[in-house]
């Protein structure tokens, strides 16, 4: 019976952070696209929004409202289902990736209580990020194909054929990140960074290839080609109009804002931060464990946040400064040079692991020490 | 609660499968086959078997059909395009389908299903790290060998893919 009612009450506490999760990257996408007028703006020396509310903060909202009160328009000979099918799928596989993330470490409560800030846990939490990554470019190809417009349909065919090439040169570099963690847990790899150095140091290359193929999957600038306006006028969303083309612009934000997390916990120590270790200390010959843990907790997920943003403004950065590729140059990039890389970087952390040891036997130690809730019970 | 979903991924599995074949469009046909592929690795999940589930989503969902939509897109098929089939060719399918159905009743016709014994059943068995131990200790040469398959199939691709000399795509 007691049993059953801390379960409950866990999967509440769960539930509520699940729902947090949710929120929380419908609210960074909102405000992605504020980010993205007022980076374009500081980067091209204007003045950017600044009409609705202070700073013009609200602006997000005036676009919300105009999107959803514009005409919802069906083009002629669509495909009605797969038309309305397109943008919720892209919406809906955008959303899905950010439940495996771990925002940040556990809080524990005053009796015994342990909530883990992320919304699932699943042992192959890389694998699943990679598996709805490689589903979103379903919405881009179904609603460019059902919009019955050829630009629309170019835009979907290059969508598959950029997001099937990028695709796999990002699985190489995840292998090689692979081989140094040991582990597909996304909250196990975040654990590892938590003592060591952030697997930056281990896996410089394959941060730079998943970085580009994380461009190229997202569709931005400057691998933006199956939206390219020069060419394709909008590319697959050129008949979409209303909160339908909301959609598919704001799943893009979404997937930003995913990538960035995935990228910050993958290889720039997730919720880890440097000194937590002596803030803990500190904080515990003064404080009950509780309260150090707690707050190094917090501390961590504004550190996480923070590197989060910062890959969004880099995202920005990037789309405000490069120009786009061309389509040919875009293929020849993927597939004769970031996939050979990508190999080479498997053989040579290989080689390395082989040489000079793996990271093997630290992790046994960290795993042993470092899940916290473990840690901070057993030291009570 | 187990039994409901199994019997509702079963229904999903069989009706979605169904769609494949009598879809009169081939983009539907696609998307049909692509929701069977998630009703099969909703089964997987349910056998604890989450690496053959999330890869079976990446490289069938994920990869496969992607390509099989764009040289559907590519093509331009539809229901209108799609030439009549003549009657012999209709009954040579029948026939082949026909044949490979007898195989796979005649396969499964003296097994026994007698279940896990929850007592003694391995529920880490579908883990990646015990399904890297098999793969690697128990049956290596057959891995390797059709990792070889699979670079001969590549090599095989990449010289049909390549330019001829002198020759110019644009």
């Amino acid at each position: 019976m007691d049993f059953s009612a801390l379960t409950s009450f866990v999967i509440s506490w769960q539930s509520l952070v699940i729902l947090a999760v949710f929120g929380i990257s419908l609210l960074i996408a909102t405000y992605s696209t504020y980010a993205e007028r007022v980076v374009a703006a500081f980067l091209q020396d204007r003045v950017g929004p600044d009409r609705a509310g202070p700073y013009g903060l609200l602006q997000p909202l005036a676009d919300a409202v105009k999107l959803f009160t514009k005409e919802e328009f069906f083009p002629a000979g669509a495909n009605r289902a797969l038309f309305v099918f397109g943008p919720c799928l892209a919406m809906t596989t955008a959303l899905m990736a950010s439940a495996v993330i771990p925002f940040g470490n556990t809080l524990l409560l005053g009796n015994g209580d342990v909530i883990r800030l992320q919304a699932i846990e699943v042992n192959i939490g890389m694998l699943y990020v990679f598996g709805v990554v490689s589903l979103g470019v379903y919405g881009l190809m179904i609603g460019g194909w059902a919009s019955n417009n050829k630009f629309s349909l170019l835009g979907a065919i290059r969508a598959a054929a950029q997001a099937v090439s990028y695709e796999l040169a990002m699985g190489m570099a995840l292998i090689a990140l692979l081989m140094v963690t040991g582990t597909l847990s996304l909250r196990e790899i975040a654990l590892q960074q938590y003592d060591g150095l952030w697997n930056i140091v281990y896996q410089p290359l394959g941060f730079i290839i998943f970085i580009v193929c994380a461009f190229a999957e997202t569709n931005r600038t400057p691998f933006d080609l199956p939206e390219c306006e020069t060419e394709l006028v909008g590319g697959y969303h050129t008949e979409y109009s209303s909160m339908k083309m909301g959609l598919y612009l704001f799943a893009e934000y979404i997937n930003v804002f995913v990538a960035s997390a995935v990228m910050s916990t993958l290889y720039f120590g997730g919720f880890s931060f440097p000194g937590e270790h002596l803030l803990y200390n500190y904080l515990t010959s003064s404080q009950s464990e509780l309260f150090a843990h707690n707050v190094v907790t917090i501390l961590g997920t504004v550190t996480l946040f923070a590197k989060i943003f910062f890959f969004i403004f880099f995202f920005m950065w990037v789309r405000w400064t490069l120009p786009r590729f061309r389509y040919d140059q875009l293929m020849r990039l993927g597939w004769t040079m970031l996939f050979p890389i990508a190999i080479l970087n498997i053989l040579l952390t290989g080689a390395f692991i082989l040489f000079f040891g793996s990271k093997e036997p630290k992790r046994e130690i960290s795993k042993e020490a470092v899940p916290t809730e473990v840690r901070t019970v057993a030291r009570r | 609660m187990g039994n409901s979903l199994f019997y509702f991924l079963a229904f999903v599995a069989l009706l979605s499968a169904l769609g494949v074949v009598f879809a009169k469009n081939p983009m539907h046909s696609v998307l049909f086959l692509i929701l069977t592929f998630f009703a099969i690795s909703g089964h997987y999940l349910m056998l604890n078997a989450q690496f053959l589930a999330a890869v079976n989503i990446i490289v069938y969902a994920g990869a496969i059909m992607v390509l099989f939509l764009f040289v559907v897109m590519f093509l331009n098929l539809n229901a209108d395009t799609e030439p009549n089939k003549s009657g012999l060719a209709k009954v040579a399918g029948a026939i082949a389908g026909g044949m490979l159905l007898l195989v796979l009743i005649a396969a499964l016709r003296n097994v026994n299903p007698v279940g896990a014994d929850a007592a003694s059943f391995d529920s880490q068995i579908g883990m990646v790290s015990r399904l890297g131990l098999v793969l690697y200790r128990q049956y290596l040469l057959p891995f390797e060998l059709a990792s070889v398959l699979f670079l001969v199939a590549m090599v095989g691709s990449v010289m049909l893919g390549k330019r001829e000399t002198g020759e110019r795509h644009f």
